[in-house]
């Protein structure tokens, strides 16, 4: 479905992607992990348009959007979850879901028909799944850290992608904040089968869900593959995992 | 929650203030019934720049452009043209959108304060242009003694005309900024690269509400002639564009009804205080002083967080 193909990238000369490759299959739930730095986050925000790629070839669907912007790739079906608290947060948290879902419903330059009326059902939906109904009058600025990242899946879901990338969807957790969200990401993938590519330091979160892992150091990628080759590379081991396992 | 609770109430409020607007020139004399005419034209032109600064984000620094625009396109309808006479009040808001559009397709390219300077640039060149132009434009005289239609000639029928098409843009500004289309823009205000992650093209987005805002100031800018019979350059002035400004935020920019407020205030200041002294600015700038320390939400903000902070303490006791 995804198709990274030898892909570069350089800020001043600084490589923060290095010929890096990457594959995600439809149904599949693919990891990246690797330390601090070494450009998971540039990694995705390549793939979803916030960057362009010097080098390289970005398929989706077999169709090149390395050239796209924004919010033209969210139209092809890839949402993106940020990693660090990315909302609207003047808007209510309903209202933060209801935009997304307006925009994917292509209704976002209807200028006269009140916009409570609209999109509401698809927007009860996703608040009703995520565990957020109950907040969903409050202004979404006012939230708790770890209610502000599920309403960042929460408007990653409103475009309803094919493709869902969640960027450290557990980074600034409490650890009862990550079981929730480990939880949500678990329904995610087992209840709406959705195809999830995201990056994570939570090692547990990330072999108990991933069907694939990719290995990032240095914007190189080391290794990519089921999670139980992965574990036993013995470059891996050494780079990241550490004595840990 | 609020937004749904208010609506009935602010329907009301609505009414009343209409009904009382509408009997007002059976007791009042010339001079407010004037007066009043040029709060209600000051702030519509207020509220369409507050749809695109307050509810838009964008830093729309040179909003007057458009009011001037709107009133020179329907004085030289009204003047050199054989068009039937209220052409003008469509030609003059639609002359406004286009350049609007123009500005609007070399402005959005940028973001923020580089928006609000190059908007500067272009709107003083527009000013330049009507500024010099004398066979056209009257130059630095302006226009007087535009025939207006009968019908609105008279002050009361001014006055009448403009509370109308005021009352009417103010709704139809009201739904825009209750449809998706302005919560999609009020998403844009928070956060624009958020905004283009959820597909939303913000440019586009940014040249449509441009070219509304502008399309009303166009509209106040008509309404202007029918109240003062004449237009000058300073219509479009830089200063007239700040002045504006302060009164959306004097009001309450996140506030719809804000801007009205801002310019009632500021508008009365201007001809009251100006009667006793010709430094009314130095009054005006300590108001404005007074205000960001103590009333940072503007006057109308303020009031509403009060009432809203009283109604959920309210509720919580039950």
């Amino acid at each position: 479905m995804l198709n990274v193909a030898s892909v570069n990238k350089s800020f001043d000369g600084f490589m923060a992607v290095n010929d890096t490759d990457l594959t995600v299959e439809k149904g599949q739930v693919v990891a990246v992990i690797g330390p601090n730095g070494a450009g998971k986050t540039t990694l995705f925000k390549l793939i979803t348009g916030h960057l362009h790629p010097d080098q390289g070839q970005i398929l989706f669907k077999g169709e090149d959007i390395s050239a796209l912007p924004p919010y033209e790739v969210c139209r092809k079906g890839i949402s993106l979850s940020f990693q660090v608290v990315n909302i609207f947060s003047r808007l209510t948290v309903f209202e933060n879901v209801q935009a997304a879902v307006l925009s994917h419903l292509k209704k976002t330059y209807k200028l006269f028909s009140p916009a409570r009326n609209q999109a509401v059902r698809e927007t009860w939906e996703i608040l009703d799944n995520v565990g957020l109904t109950k907040k969903a009058d409050g202004v979404s600025g006012a939230l708790s850290h770890g209610d502000q990242k599920v309403l960042e899946i929460a408007i990653a879901l409103g475009n309803a992608p094919e493709l869902l990338i969640l960027d450290e969807p557990t980074a600034g957790m409490s650890p009862e904040e990550t079981a929730v969200a480990i939880n949500l990401i678990h329904r995610l993938t087992a209840e709406l089968g959705l195809t999830i590519l995201f990056c994570e330091h939570d090692m547990e979160l990330v072999f108990s869900i991933a069907h694939s892992i990719m290995v990032m150091q240095q914007g190189k990628s080391l290794i990519e593959g089921d999670p139980e080759t992965v574990k036993n590379n013995p470059l891996v081991q050494e780079a990241y995992l550490g004595e840990s396992t | 929650m609020f937004a749904a609770a208010i609506n009935k109430r602010s329907f009301g409020i609505a009414v009343t203030l209409l009904v009382l607007l509408g009997v007002l020139p059976f007791f009042l004399d010339r001079f407010y019934i004037y007066l009043t005419a040029l709060i209600l034209v000051t702030g519509l032109l207020a509220t369409s720049l507050n749809m695109v600064l307050g509810y838009g984000g964008m830093y729309q620094f040179h909003h007057a452009v458009f009011y001037g625009v709107g009133a020179y396109a329907c004085a030289l309808t009204l003047i050199k043209t054989d068009l039937p006479p209220y052409a003008g009040f469509i030609v003059g808001p639609v002359v406004a959108a286009a350049v609007g559009v123009i500005m609007g397709l070399i402005c959005v390219r940028l973001s923020k304060l580089y928006f609000g300077m190059l908007q500067i640039a272009l709107g003083s060149l527009v000013w330049a242009i009507v500024y010099r132009w004398y066979s056209f434009t009257g130059g630095d005289d302006g226009l007087h003694g535009v025939p207006v239609p009968d019908l609105i000639s008279s002050i009361n029928g001014a006055y009448y005309f403009t509370l109308i098409i005021t009352a009417l843009c103010m709704v139809l500004i009201y739904l825009i900024i209750n449809s998706p289309f302005g919560r999609i823009f009020q998403a844009i205000r928070d956060n624009p690269e958020r905004s283009e992650t959820i597909g939303v093209n913000v440019k586009r987005h940014q040249l449509v509400g441009l070219t509304i805002a502008a399309f009303f100031g166009g509209v106040a800018g008509s309404l202007f002639v029918t109240v003062e019979g004449s237009v000058f350059p300073d219509l479009m002035f830089w200063t007239l564009s700040l002045e504006i400004l302060i009164m959306c935020l004097l009001g309450g920019w996140f506030t719809f009804l804000g801007p009205m407020v801002g310019a009632g205030i500021v508008v009365s200041l201007q001809t009251f205080v100006g009667m006793y002294t010709e430094y009314w600015t130095l009054i005006m700038g300590i108001i404005l002083i007074l205000l960001i320390f103590f009333l940072p939400e503007g006057v109308l903000g303020f009031f509403l967080e009060r009432f809203s902070s009283r109604e959920q303490a309210m509720s919580a006791e039950k």
